[in-house]
């Protein structure tokens, strides 16, 4: 083999397409041409590099909000038990909708538009029998539930001994997107921590406002946007919030 | 080369390809908005990438971008695959192209004659002189994206889709409608190009 067949062999023995036969011919190459084995030294260095730093960029939102704004926008979310039906099918129709339901990306823009949504969530979650799909007060019994179910499971935290007692879970629909939500309780209040993956993966200190009655406590950290969702008063909703960053975070470490 | 034409009249050149004030009145499917925001979006940072790196303008960028997602959005119910990422690629590519032509009309020296005649100098050339005992030392992001902006094209591409988007030889063919045997030589040539800048500089530094 000369250096020149090496040099272009050389690229898919780096990424990986190159058959075993082929590999260990330009192997050999390398092993005995100091030149050759310094670019492919090089080369992967190279890579290793740019896959560390980064080298891609981000959308500018306001890209992202004009391609938004000239698509058709979406009508009213079907219902939630229309979503678990689909999942419940198991087809290999509501596979391929399942893993549609992936990037669960939620826009900044419209946070008047989503609080509301999130309020109505936790509305409808308070009718008889729309709480939780999975009924359990342990943590490991709610966790694996939403595998599957979602691209990223929500983080499920038992909280009982800090004094907010894990119900269950539930998967929801918040902005035309599949969402999860844990469920939890203070003597008669019930929170919704609604979790949703965002494409900013920057930490977003907690803010607390208020809509139609309720508090939303919104947090991000992770690449998880959070919000928390309850009749509480903020100072104790501001509490649950803490304690769950608090418990994540030692969870974490 | 920044400036060389004003604001207003670059939406209207994208604009104009697909038409899609019409398109907005006459498809107005709100489940198709659904499942293709579902299927397309996740990947506008990588199409932003890509734009970037070929266009090598911010603003060129972005205006490649959104002409791309609503081709794909026109296009989306004869979509049948490849994987969303390199469909994308494909039409965003398309789009380049006409910018590049574009360009090829202001300025003279079309883009694609430079990008053939690098393409055929021979591979060996860069990578000879560099000692071997160098090594190759860290760099910054923005140092990374500088280089890998100054290969020329069709070698930035192929080398953009391959180290920045990890498509697969294949699909990298796919895309720019080459056999994977260019493939592999223009990446041969890409990453010694970026080898050799990457030392030089280092070089300089000292
Ligand atoms: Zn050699």
């Amino acid at each position: 083999m000369t250096c020149e067949e090496a040099e272009v062999l050389l690229q898919a023995l780096i990424d990986g397409e190159l058959d075993a036969g082929h590999a260990r011919e330009v192997e050999n190459h390398i092993a005995g041409c100091p030149r050759c084995a310094a670019l492919a030294k090089d080369y992967r260095a190279m890579s290793r590099v740019i896959a560390d730093k980064g080298a891609s960029y981000t959308a500018p939102p306001e890209l992202r909000r004009r391609i938004e704004a000239a698509l058709p926008q979406p009508r009213a979310a079907p219902n939630r038990r229309a979503v678990l039906r689909g999942f419940a099918l198991g087809s290999a129709v509501s596979a391929m909708a399942a893993t549609g339901l992936v990037a669960i990306i939620l826009r900044n823009d419209d946070k008047t538009r989503i609080q509301s949504e999130l309020v109505s969530a936790h509305l409808r979650s308070l009718q008889a029998g729309h709480l939780t799909d999975v009924l359990s007060t342990d943590q490991h019994t709610v966790k694996p539930w939403f595998n599957g179910k979602l691209d990223v499971a929500p983080p499920v935290i038992d909280l009982t001994a800090k004094g907010f007692t894990l119900i269950g879970g539930r998967l929801d629909y918040v902005d035309a997107r599949a969402i999860g939500a844990v469920v939890y309780r203070r003597r008669q209040h019930v929170i919704n921590l609604f979790v949703a993956q965002t494409s900013d993966i920057e930490r977003h200190a907690a803010r607390t406002s208020a809509r139609q009655g309720f508090n939303i406590r919104h947090w991000s950290n992770h690449g998880l946007n959070f919000w928390a969702v309850s009749d509480l008063g903020a100072d104790e909703l501001a509490e649950f919030g803490d304690k769950f960053e608090a418990a994540m975070k030692s969870a974490a470490s | 080369m920044p400036g060389r034409r004003i604001e207003t009249g670059r939406a209207k050149i994208f604009a104009a390809q697909t038409g899609h004030e019409a398109m907005k009145a006459s498809e107005e499917d709100p489940e198709k908005a659904r499942r293709f925001r579902e299927a397309a979006l996740p990947y506008l940072d990588d199409a932003y990438t890509l734009a970037r790196y070929l266009l090598r303008d911010a603003n060129d960028a972005e205006d490649a971008v959104q002409e791309c997602f609503l081709r794909a959005y026109k296009h989306f119910d004869s979509y049948r695959g490849p994987a969303m990422k390199p469909w994308l690629f494909t039409i965003l590519r398309n789009v380049c192209r006409a910018e590049y032509a574009r360009r090829a009309d202001i300025k003279t020296g079309a883009i694609e004659d430079v990008a053939d005649s690098a393409e055929a100098t021979p591979l060996w050339h860069e990578a000879q002189e560099t000692p071997e005992a160098q090594m190759l030392r860290e760099k910054d992001s923005a140092a990374i994206r500088r280089l890998i902006a100054s290969l020329a094209e069709p070698f930035r591409e192929t080398f953009v889709l391959r180290e920045i988007q990890n498509l697969s030889y294949r699909e990298i063919a796919d895309v720019a409608a080459v056999p994977v045997g260019t493939v592999m030589s223009r990446l041969a040539r890409a990453r010694a190009m970026l080898r050799s800048a990457w030392l030089a500089e280092q070089e300089q530094a000292k």
